[in-house]
């Protein structure tokens, strides 16, 4: 082959593999499958509504197969006694996954606590779970990309990719992060990903007995949590952080953390 | 079913003791190793800026030190990530993070910096050793009765030679040229390194321990500061071994003259060598404590008069819960006590060793106390968690996180040296000058 015609073919080769590469971009499955201008998945929590009773939890354990032993858990509700003078005492035994039953508080090696009724000022539970932020934290310090945010709003992580450094646990103000104690890498509330990109609901909203917990589409002003957010005072957690959390509270109090 | 119950164990379970208030999912995820990451980045950064002193500032009094530290340093150097590795979850997925970097991380970067500092490294022993390497060369090939290790030598010296056999006045003063330029674009590169080990720390916002811009100042001094004691300790260390070596005949102590057969260094001038050395660099060890300490303490002092509001759960972590490893093993034994030591006049060798040995100490808690201090309060400030170092293994996990994880990663870069000195001399001595 002569030079001219080796460059020859060279330019045309070239040429044609890129015109090919740039072909892939048409089918981008983000852009076909999930860039829905109209959807942004957003959750709100009522803890007035919210007992304690750890249905979420367990359906959580369960739907996202997460071992019901290990002491991690993608959903938790943690309980707040705020007393007469101001104390708070908070506790949150394996995540809630059994329900709060006693009016003892695990304050770890601190051992059980109770707190006299009379000195009680109030108490509440706030369910909490991954706030799939706008600017999510976790995403930014991830190494290798494995953890990765859907074009509706939804904070993944990739097990396949995962080399799990632990540096998006450091970097999750929420701390809704973990190792999964099975396939080693982080893991963390998906919003059910696999549920309601179906049509479905996420199974901790479905276990809830009393309605405290609710996934909707931000974006549909019709959406009964669009509109709750709209027109009710709602807050939160850690705003300082300019993470722009996506999970709103109804009864937010300045005592929860 | 106890098979399934040993297997529930979460990654950080074993080693988290936690108290009050702490959410669910939060253990001391990062643990000795990641304690040991920026300690070794740090020894390998200061020990190559030592060496640098000597090759681009002309300080020609550390001229026998420059040429270990640089071969020391290089032993180091994939030491400093062993730790990342045995920290990793998923060990043999870690070559992700060159193959897709994810560039808004800032380990993303770890790979691209670390290659040009080893490249920047080699490059200079190649350079410093290009005439040893070539005499070497023509050396074991006239030679007849070659022993085994020689034999093996011979065509290692011919690979990294790389053909490059000319060792005229004009090519070994290119080299010179060469090797100034390398060191110093490495010192830039070296603090780039550990400025970068710090800023891994510092931009994780949602640790308030961790979170300040000043990380990466006040890691780049305490590496210098770890490294020229390091530098100090092992080289009067080594120097001690091939005194006592050198006198009794033991050559399988002095890997070196194994390999090179015999050195030439009597016992007197290795003590007038070790002697003038180790002083003179403990000198430049005072210069960046100060550096270090002053701005340890400013970072201290600024958080105390903002008083933000973590500081309530710092200032109970810094003055109570580990009070013991901050103001006692970290700045009394490991900064002031080492200071006054180094200040004294009179300043005999083996002050000058105890008082490194004591910097070393230091630097190692003042990495502890910021990767586990940085995990010993809660995200809620309302709870406390404990790191118990695994002392005795009882599965991988607590060993790598674990007293054998640490050794592990401490006594490999001695191994790794102990044969890269064969094929690199450290303590080689000649008279030119550069």
């Amino acid at each position: 082959m002569k030079r001219r015609d080796f460059l020859k073919n060279t330019a045309v080769f070239v040429a044609g593999a890129s015109v090919s590469v740039a072909a892939l971009d048409f089918i981008d499955p983000k852009e076909l499958l999930a860039a829905n201008p109209e959807l942004k998945w957003g959750f709100l929590v009522d803890t007035y509504k919210c007992v304690g009773c750890g249905f979420c939890v367990k359906a959580c354990k369960t739907e996202s197969d997460i071992p019901f032993e290990a002491n991690v858990t993608r959903t938790w509700v943690e309980r707040y006694v705020i007393k007469r003078d101001g104390d708070v005492v908070m506790d949150c035994p394996k995540g809630a996954r059994d329900g709060y039953t006693t009016k003892l508080l695990d304050e770890n090696r601190s051992g059980m606590v109770e707190v006299p009724d009379e000195e009680i000022a109030q108490a509440f539970f706030v369910p909490k779970l991954c706030n799939h932020c706008t600017t999510p934290a976790c995403v930014q310090v991830c190494p290798v990309g494995a953890t990765y945010q859907t074009a509706d709003g939804v904070v993944l992580v990739d097990w396949t990719w995962c080399i799990g450094c632990g540096y998006c646990i450091m970097g999750c103000p929420y701390g809704v992060r973990f190792f999964h104690p099975v396939e080693r890498v982080a893991d963390k509330c998906t919003f059910c990903y696999h549920r309601i990109s179906k049509g479905g609901n996420t199974a901790c909203a479905q276990a809830c007995p009393f309605g405290a917990r609710q996934i909707g589409n931000l974006k549909d002003p019709n959406d009964p949590v669009a509109q709750a957010i709209m027109t009710q005072r709602v807050g939160i957690l850690r705003d300082e952080y300019g993470t722009k959390p996506n999970v709103y509270y109804i009864g937010l109090n300045k005592e929860v953390r | 079913m106890v098979e399934q119950v040993a297997q529930m164990v979460v990654h950080g379970e074993a080693w988290t003791i936690k108290d009050l208030f702490v959410l669910p999912n939060e253990y001391v995820y990062w643990s000795i190793q990641i304690v040991l990451y920026p300690y070794m980045t740090g020894l390998v950064a200061g020990a190559f800026v030592l060496s640098s002193l000597y090759h681009v500032f002309n300080v020609e009094k550390l001229k026998e030190i420059a040429r270990y530290a640089l071969v020391f340093s290089f032993a180091l150097l994939p030491v400093a990530m062993m730790p990342l590795m045995l920290h990793l979850m998923q060990p043999f997925r870690g070559i992700n993070v060159l193959m897709t970097p994810h560039f808004t991380s800032a380990i993303s970067a770890f790979g691209i910096v670390f290659m040009t500092y080893a490249f920047i490294v080699a490059a200079e022993i190649w350079f410093v050793y290009r005439k040893f390497i070539v005499e070497s060369i023509y050396r074991l090939t006239e030679k007849q009765d070659c022993t085994r290790l020689e034999r093996l030598l011979l065509p290692i010296y011919k690979v990294i030679s790389l053909g490059a056999m000319d060792i005229s006045d004009k090519a070994l003063n290119s080299d010179h040229k060469a090797i100034k330029f390398l060191a110093a674009l490495g010192i830039p590169v070296a603090c780039f390194l550990h400025g970068y080990a710090g800023f891994i720390f510092g931009s994780v916002k949602a640790n308030a321990l961790w979170m300040t811009p000043l990380m990466p100042v006040i890691f780049i001094c305490s590496a210098v500061v770890s490294g020229i004691a390091l530098c100090i300790v092992s080289y009067y260390l080594f120097m001690e071994i091939r005194k006592w070596a050198a006198k009794r005949g033991k050559n399988w102590l002095l890997p070196d003259a194994l390999a090179q057969g015999g050195t030439a260094i009597p016992v007197e001038q290795l003590r007038s060598i070790q002697e003038h050395e180790v002083k003179i660099t403990s000198k430049y060890l005072l210069i960046f404590m100060t550096a270090a300490l002053t701005l340890e303490i400013l970072d201290m002092i600024f958080r105390g008069y903002t008083a933000v509001k973590s500081w309530d759960a710092l200032r109970m972590v810094i003055y109570e819960h580990d009070f013991m490893k901050i103001f006692v093993y970290q700045y009394g034994i490991g900064n002031f006590l080492p200071f006054l030591m180094l200040l004294l006049p009179g300043l005999t060798t083996r002050r000058a060793v105890i008082a490194s040995s004591l910097v070393l100490f230091g630097v190692f808690m003042m990495r502890w106390n910021v990767v586990i201090g940085g995990q010993a309060f809660s995200l809620t400030f309302a709870g406390f968690m404990e790191y118990s170092m695994p002392i005795i293994p009882h599965d991988i996990e607590t060993f790598k996180e674990g007293l054998g994880g640490m050794l592990s990663v401490i006594v490999t870069p001695f191994i790794i040296f102990y044969f890269l000195n064969m094929i690199f001399p450290a303590f080689m001595t000649d008279n030119e000058s550069h």
